[in-house]
C-alpha cells in the first residue's frame, strides 16, 4: 500500500523523525484555516502519489490567508497525471540550506534492506543514480542485527554531508530504519531531507510504501486511504475479497492463480486486444466467489467482451460453470463471454455449461484458442 | 532420480489438523508420500487418519524421524513454524502459507541462510512434485506424468497448464517445483536449477517467471555459466503495468525494475529459449527433446 506524502509524514513523526507541523485539508475553507493556524509563508500540497507534482503546478507557497485559499482551491480538484486531488497537505514553508536523500528499500535481490543516503536531494534519485552513481552512499544491514550508530556515520561520512550536521543525519537514518521495521514497509523514501539555516535537520516529503500483508498487524495503518486513487471497481473487489487490478482496455479476463491471469492478459496482447483487467478468482474458487467476480468485471462500463480463463487444480471447474450460471440468472449480462475451462472435473464443467445454453457464451479448448475468439467478439 | 522430494521423503505436516492441512495431507499420503507425522500445538497425542500429531516438532522429530516439512498454518504463524522446523533438524521445508509479512520472511531467510543445511521451498507455493515417487503440497498429480523435464516455477495455476500440455505431447516431469510468488523465496530459480543440473533424470529445464525482482535475470546468467542441459523459459505480466501488484506479493514492477520485457531479454542474451505462450514453451520443449 502506497501511502499520501501527510500519510507518510505522520508515519516518520511516530518515530522521532522531524516534520514541518501541518494540517490536511478537503476545502479551501479548511485549508486558509489551517493556513491561518500554522502561520504564513505555508506550503500547500497536492496530495497524489504522483513524483513531481511541483513542477504540474501541485505545490504553491502561501503569503497570506487570501492566497492560501485561492491557491487551496486551484489544486483541489486538480487533475494530475490522471489522478484526482481530494486533499491538500498544509505546513509551514521551510527554510532550506542544503538538500539531501535518504531512504530504505526492501532489497528483494539481495534479501536486506538497502540504505541510501545522498547529499543530491530534491531530484529525481534514478537520475543520480544513472548520471553520477558516487553520489549516493548505501550499504545492506542485516535485519536479525539491525541499523548500528556505525552504519550511520559510515553513510554520512560517505556522502560527504556537511560535517556539523553528520552526527543529526546518523540519527536520522536510525529513527527512519525503525520507522522501516516497525511499520513493516517495504519503501520508506525521503527526498528532500532538507538543513535548515539553523542547521536542523527534517523531511520535507515522505513517500511509504507499506507491505499488504503485515497490515493485520497495524490496523491504524489498514485504515489510511487516498480518494485520489481509488478505483471504484477496485474498491468493489476488495470488498469481496478478490484480487482485481483495473487496466485500460475493453477485454474482462477471469482466471486462477497469479501467474496464469497474466499469462492470459499477455496472450490476449497478443492476438490485438487489450485487457480491461487483472481478476485472480483464487485457488478453490467457489460459485459465490465466481459470480461476484463477474459482477465486479462487468461494473466497467468499458468491457466489451469477458474471458474465463481456468485451469483447475484445487480449484473446480464445475464450481466455475456453475457460479457463471447463477451470474447469468442474477446480472443477465449483454457482453459476449469466451469460456476455457480444463483441468480438475473440466468435463463436469463444460457439460454443465452446454446444458445451460446460456446467451453469448463461447466454450473455447486452449487458451490460445479463447484468446483469439474474445478477442474477435471484442472488435 | 528427482529432486528435494523422493521416496526418502518423512514428511511432518505443521498444520495438519486444520482443514485444508488435513485435506492435501491425505491426498500426498494417497499418491504415496511417506506422511510419519504432524505438529499442532495443543494437540499433541491425537492423530489424523492414523497420523500421529505432535505439539512441538522437537517431539515430531523425534519419533518419527521426520526429514520434511510442510507448513500449512495461517500466515501470522507461519515464520514461526519454519522457524521452529528448522530448530527442530528438518532439512527440507516446504511452506504454503501464502500472505507472510515480508519483514518475517527476511528474519527467517537469514537465520535459514546461517543454518546453511536447511532448503526452504516456498512460502506461497504449490510445493514439489515428484511424479511417481512423491508429493509434497497441493499440486494436482493426475496433470503429470513421469519423466526427464524438470519444472521450475513462481506460479502454480502457471505450472499446472504447462505441465499438462507437455503430458499431452508425452513429456513427463522428473520433478515440478513451485518457488512461489513471493519477494523473499527461501530458493530461487539459481538453486532449483542447480539441483536439476545435478540431477541426472533430468535432461531438460522449463523456468516459467514472472514480473519482479531480478530473480530470472540472476538465473538467465548462472544459466550461461554453469548449465549444460537445454533451458527453456516463459515469463508472464508482459502487460502489466508498473507500481501494482498483480495477485503474488512478489510480483511488481518497481519503477523501471522487474519487468517482464527485461527479464525475457537477459535470458535470451545468454542463450536460453523463452516461449511467448505456455504452448509455445511445450512446443520448444517438445522440439528439443525431439518427440
Amino acid at each position: 500500500m502506497d501511502l499520501l506524502e501527510y500519510q507518510g509524514k505522520q508515519l516518520l513523526a511516530r518515530h522521532g523523525i522531524p516534520v514541518p507541523a501541518g494540517r490536511v485539508a478537503g476545502t479551501s475553507q479548511d485549508a486558509a484555516a489551517a493556513a491561518n493556524a500554522i502561520g504564513y509563508p505555508c506550503a500547500i500540497k497536492a496530495q497524489v502519489q504522483i513524483g513531481g507534482r511541483g513542477k504540474l503546478g501541485g505545490i504553491k507557497i502561501a503569503n497570506d490567508e487570501l492566497q492560501a485559499r485561492e491557491y487551496a482551491s486551484a489544486i483541489l480538484g486538480m487533475d494530475i497525471r490522471g489522478l484526482t486531488v481530494h486533499e491538500v497537505w498544509v505546513e509551514g514553508a521551510s527554510q532550506i540550506a542544503a538538500e539531501y536523500y535518504a531512504s530504505i528499500v526492501f532489497d528483494r535481490a539481495a534479501k536486506a534492506p538497502l540504505v541510501l543516503l545522498s547529499t543530491r536531494g530534491g531530484m529525481d534519485i534514478e537520475q543520480v543514480a544513472a548520471e553520477s552513481p558516487e553520489a549516493i552512499a548505501s550499504l545492506h544491514v542485516d535485519p536479525l542485527l539491525g541499523f548500528q550508530p556505525y552504519h550511520g556515520r559510515r553513510l554520512a561520512y560517505a556522502a560527504g554531508v556537511d560535517a556539523d550536521v553528520a552526527r543529526a543525519i546518523g540519527s536520522f537514518l536510525a529513527a527512519l530504519y525503525e520507522t522501516f521495521v516497525a511499520e513493516e514497509a517495504m519503501l520508506v523514501e525521503v527526498n528532500p531531507l532538507v538543513i535548515t539555516p539553523e542547521r536542523e535537520v527534517r523531511a520535507l516529503d515522505a513517500k511509504v510504501t507499506l507491505d499488504d500483508n503485515a497490515l493485520y498487524r497495524h490496523p491504524e495503518n489498514a485504515s489510511l486511504r487516498d480518494l485520489s486513487s481509488e478505483d471504484p471497481q477496485e474498491r468493489m473487489a476488495k470488498e469481496r475479497h478478490l484480487t482485481y487490478v483495473k487496466l485500460d482496455g475493453d477485454i474482462g479476463i477471469l482466471g486462477n492463480g497469479a501467474g496464469l491471469v497474466m499469462s492470459t492478459l499477455d496472450v490476449v496482447a497478443q492476438h490485438g486486444g487489450a485487457p480491461a483487467n487483472f481478476l485472480d478468482a483464487g485457488g478453490g474458487a467457489k460459485a459465490d466467489a465466481i459470480t461476484a467476480a463477474v459482477e465486479v468485471i462487468l461494473s466497467n462500463t468499458k468491457v466489451r467482451a469477458v474471458l474465463f480463463n481456468i485451469f483447475g487444480g484445487i480449484t473446480r471447474c464445475d464450481e466455475v460453470a456453475r457460479g457463471l450460471i447463477e451470474a447469468f440468472e442474477q446480472i443477465k449480462p449483454s457482453v459476449p463471454f469466451v469460456v476455457r475451462l480444463d483441468g480438475t472435473n473440466g468435463a463436469e464443467g463444460r457439460a454443465l455449461l452446454e446444458a445451460a445454453e446460456l446467451p453469448n457464451v463461447h466454450a473455447a479448448a486452449t487458451m490460445d484458442e479463447a484468446a483469439e475468439r474474445v478477442v474477435e467478439l471484442a472488435r | 532420480m528427482s529432486v528435494i522430494v523422493d521416496g526418502a521423503t518423512r514428511l511432518c505436516v505443521s498444520g495438519i489438523t486444520g482443514r485444508e492441512g488435513t485435506f492435501h495431507t491425505l491426498n500426498n499420503r494417497t499418491y504415496g508420500t511417506q506422511v510419519v507425522a504432524g505438529v499442532t500445538p495443543g494437540k499433541g497425542g491425537q492423530d489424523v487418519e492414523g497420523i500421529p500429531v505432535f505439539d512441538t516438532f522437537r517431539e515430531a522429530v523425534a519419533a518419527s524421524e521426520a526429514n520434511t516439512a510442510m507448513v500449512f498454518v495461517p500466515p501470522a504463524f507461519a515464520a514461526d513454524s519454519i522457524l521452529e522446523a528448522a530448530d527442530a533438524g528438518i532439512t527440507t521445508i516446504i511452506a504454503i502459507t501464502e500472505g507472510i509479512p515480508a519483514h518475517d520472511e527476511l528474519r527467517v531467510f537469514t537465520q535459514l541462510r546461517r543454518l546453511d543445511a536447511v532448503r526452504l521451498i516456498g512460502p506461497n507455493c504449490p510445493g514439489v512434485l515428484s511424479p511417481g515417487k512423491a508429493n509434497v503440497g497441493i499440486i494436482p498429480a493426475a496433470f503429470f506424468s513421469e519423466g526427464n523435464v524438470g519444472v521450475v516455477s513462481r506460479s502454480g495455476t502457471l505450472t499446472y497448464q504447462v505441465g499438462n500440455e507437455l503430458a499431452q505431447r508425452g513429456l513427463g516431469n522428473s520433478s515440478i517445483v513451485g518457488i512461489g510468488g513471493d519477494p523473499v523465496p527461501g530458493s530461487s530459480f539459481v538453486d532449483i536449477i542447480a539441483l536439476f543440473e545435478a540431477d541426472p533424470e533430468t535432461e531438460l529445464i522449463v523456468m516459467a517467471g514472472e514480473i519482479g525482482g531480478r530473480a530470472e535475470e540472476d538465473a538467465a546468467e548462472y544459466i550461461s555459466a554453469h548449465v549444460t542441459k537445454p533451458v527453456v523459459a516463459y515469463i508472464a505480466g508482459f502487460t502489466a503495468p508498473p507500481g501494482k501488484t498483480m495477485g503474488h506479493a512478489g510480483a511488481i514492477v518497481s519503477g523501471s525494475q522487474g519487468t517482464a520485457a527485461a527479464k525475457a531479454a537477459a535470458l535470451e542474451a545468454h542463450g536460453v529459449k523463452v516461449g511467448r505462450t505456455p504452448t509455445e514453451v511445450a512446443d520448444l520443449v517438445t522440439e528439443i527433446a525431439g518427440k
